[in-house]
């Protein structure tokens, strides 16, 4: 794998893999296959910056006078990717960011950078207390959306699956002279174990007609309305735009916002449709299991776990959604 | 159930109060618990795992109302409690801290009970971030710096320190005002530095240092060794104690006609 790996990185694509530095572990551009870290369950942050960065330029422009030109990014300048070792959880998520980029408009930036995103996902070998893709239609070893899934085997050799022409293309001349057969070997042996908890049918039934439930404040008096849910979340897309403006050009940016913000929904005329957490917190459950479903047919959870884990006052969605399923 | 839940029961039951804001054991470590019927008491718990700061909480009009509200209290919320009131956003009085004086549960009224109770119970800086400070202060300027520009390009806005933190309680924070916009609000290394002097800056002479920044933070920052840093300074600067109610304290919100420096003249 490490030849294999060595390879990618030499043939010029930009390869982002798990890292650990100081005590987390997370995604980063890699030069050597050494840097690639092992025996964590989860990153911290999501896959999601390398297709939704965190801030990006839409577009600059620059003003002489009474003329003004507008620079758009140019796309074919993003480096073709290969994201190495991500969970099939981390794909998952770009099903729905990829369903709300193209829900109307085309978001042409989102869409480039995906195009030149080639997915090498890792099943995974270990989950902890926070997993629970099993409950959102995933598993740690569901190969929906990945290019490549490698599963490790205990005697070091890999299970190695080709899913999509771009997988098979990542494949080097080097390597293909080490492969045998991979048939016999059952890959669930070698996988995490995660249990399913809820069914996203029940939650959705569950969320109808929930609007006015007290169960929205009993679960969010203690949520503190920061955006570190939201940051974490490898489906989390809503963004704000901003202007960096000078006296001579600019530029316009999009940088990643959460509905936990109080000022999040603040209309210019001063008036706020969501004055309370509890109706921030509603918003980001029901956005989620109920209108993502109904308008892009995709759940806007994929159960990594990651808002739980980062939450300073433990509002854990694993606990939450299964008091919204046996709620009665 | 436990003397604290008992007391906090009997608060709810008799009417005192119609909240109180504890701890509960959460699904990993403990969390804040709110309670407005007796019977959401029996689960309280108060010990030294509880760390998050609640007296945050006591600055919000949604969940507070306008009645009276218990607290039970660790040291950092007592002195959060002080220093909120000396910041006139508690109301001397109308908050009841509920404190453990090992088994037994004491209930103070009023500032002076509390601010007594702290002198009698000073609480020290811990060994692990008397080092951590040293081994910083040890680097030379330009390290610090490279320091600091490393764990600020970490940085991605989410603003859980500032949402965490008790003493961050504007409705419109400086980061969100953009006429002018002060600090550029996307996550950049250069306004996530400003940012953060900018916050800690707010915070001289205010921190009450119980750390729920620096715990808060999703990519680990060390958000506390700012606050404590400016803490010392605004002490050997000032000769006043960091969030201890001294309003002196607030020295970059003060001005004193007979400031011994000549250039503010």
């Amino acid at each position: 794998m490490e030849q294999w790996l060595g390879s990618l990185i030499k043939s010029g694509k930009r390869v982002v893999a798990p890292v650990k530095h100081d005590d987390i572990v997370d995604f980063a551009v890699i030069s050597s296959p050494a840097q690639v870290a092992d025996d964590y369950v989860q990153t911290r942050l999501s896959a999601k910056q390398y297709v939704f960065p965190k801030a990006e330029v839409l577009f600059s422009y620059k003003k002489d006078g009474k003329d003004v030109t507008i620079d758009d990014v140019n796309t074919d300048e993003f480096p073709e990717t290969v994201l190495w070792k991500l969970h099939p959880c981390d794909v998952a998520g770009l099903e729905p960011l990829g369903a709300i980029f193209n829900w109307d408009y085309k978001d042409s930036l989102y869409n480039a950078r995906r195009a030149k995103t080639t997915l090498v996902t890792f099943a995974c070998a270990a989950s902890d207390e926070y997993c629970f893709c099993a409950s959102v239609g995933g598993g740690p070893g569901n190969t929906d959306g990945s290019d490549v899934q490698v599963t490790m085997l205990p005697d070091g050799d890999a299970l190695v699956e080709l899913i999509s022409d771009k997988g098979k293309a990542l494949l080097t001349d080097d390597i293909k002279g080490e492969t045998s057969s991979a048939d016999g070997i059952d890959k669930e042996k070698f996988i995490a174990k995660v249990e399913k908890k809820f069914t996203v049918d029940e939650i959705i039934k569950k969320l109808e007609g929930s609007f006015s439930s007290p169960i929205w404040q009993e679960q969010s008096d203690r949520c503190l309305g920061c955006g570190a849910c939201a940051y974490v979340c490898p489906t989390c897309a809503c963004f704000d735009i901003q202007e960096d403006s000078h006296l001579h050009g600019g530029r316009r940016v999009r940088s990643w916002d959460s509905c936990g913000f109080s000022l999040f929904t603040l209309h210019t005329g001063g008036y706020n449709p969501r004055t309370t957490q509890s109706a921030r917190w509603r918003q980001r459950v029901l956005h989620k299991f109920s209108y993502m479903p109904e308008r892009l047919h995709v759940t806007g959870c994929t159960g990594c776990g990651r808002c739980s884990r980062a939450c300073p006052v433990d509002m854990n969605l694993v606990e939450h959604l299964t008091e919204i399923a046996s709620h009665e | 159930m436990s003397k604290l839940s008992e007391k906090a029961a009997a608060l709810l039951s008799e009417g005192t109060v119609g909240l109180v804001i504890g701890y509960e054991q959460g699904t990993h470590g403990t969390r804040p618990k709110f309670c407005r019927k007796a019977e959401d008491a029996a689960t309280l718990i108060l010990n030294d795992k509880c760390l998050n700061n609640i007296g945050g909480y006591l600055t919000k009009p949604e969940l507070i109302g306008s009645g009276k509200v218990a607290v039970t209290a660790t040291l950092a919320v007592m002195r959060t409690v002080v220093q909120l009131t000396a910041e006139h956003q508690l109301t001397d009085g109308n908050v009841i801290v509920l404190a453990l004086d090992g088994d037994e549960v004491l209930q103070m009224a009023s500032i002076d009970e509390i601010k007594k109770w702290l002198a009698a119970h000073p609480e020290d800086l811990s060994d692990e971030n008397k080092a951590l400070l040293s081994k910083l202060k040890a680097l030379s300027r330009e390290e610090r710096w490279n320091f600091w520009i490393n764990e600020m390009n970490k940085c991605i806005k989410c603003y859980a320190c500032r949402a965490s933190c008790p003493l961050c309680y504007c409705n419109r924070c400086i980061v969100e005002v953009n006429c002018p916009q002060w600090i550029k609000p996307w996550a950049a290394p250069l306004s996530n530095m400003e940012w953060q002097i900018n916050r800690v800056m707010h915070m001289a002479g205010r921190c009450v240092g119980c750390g729920a920044c620096d715990r808060a933070c999703p990519v680990h920052i060390p958000l506390r060794l700012l606050t404590i840093s400016m803490a010392g300074d605004i002490k050997e600067a000032f000769g006043v104690a960091s969030g201890t109610g001294n309003i002196d304290g607030n020295v970059l919100s003060s001005f004193k006609p007979d400031d011994k420096e000549n250039f503010i003249h």
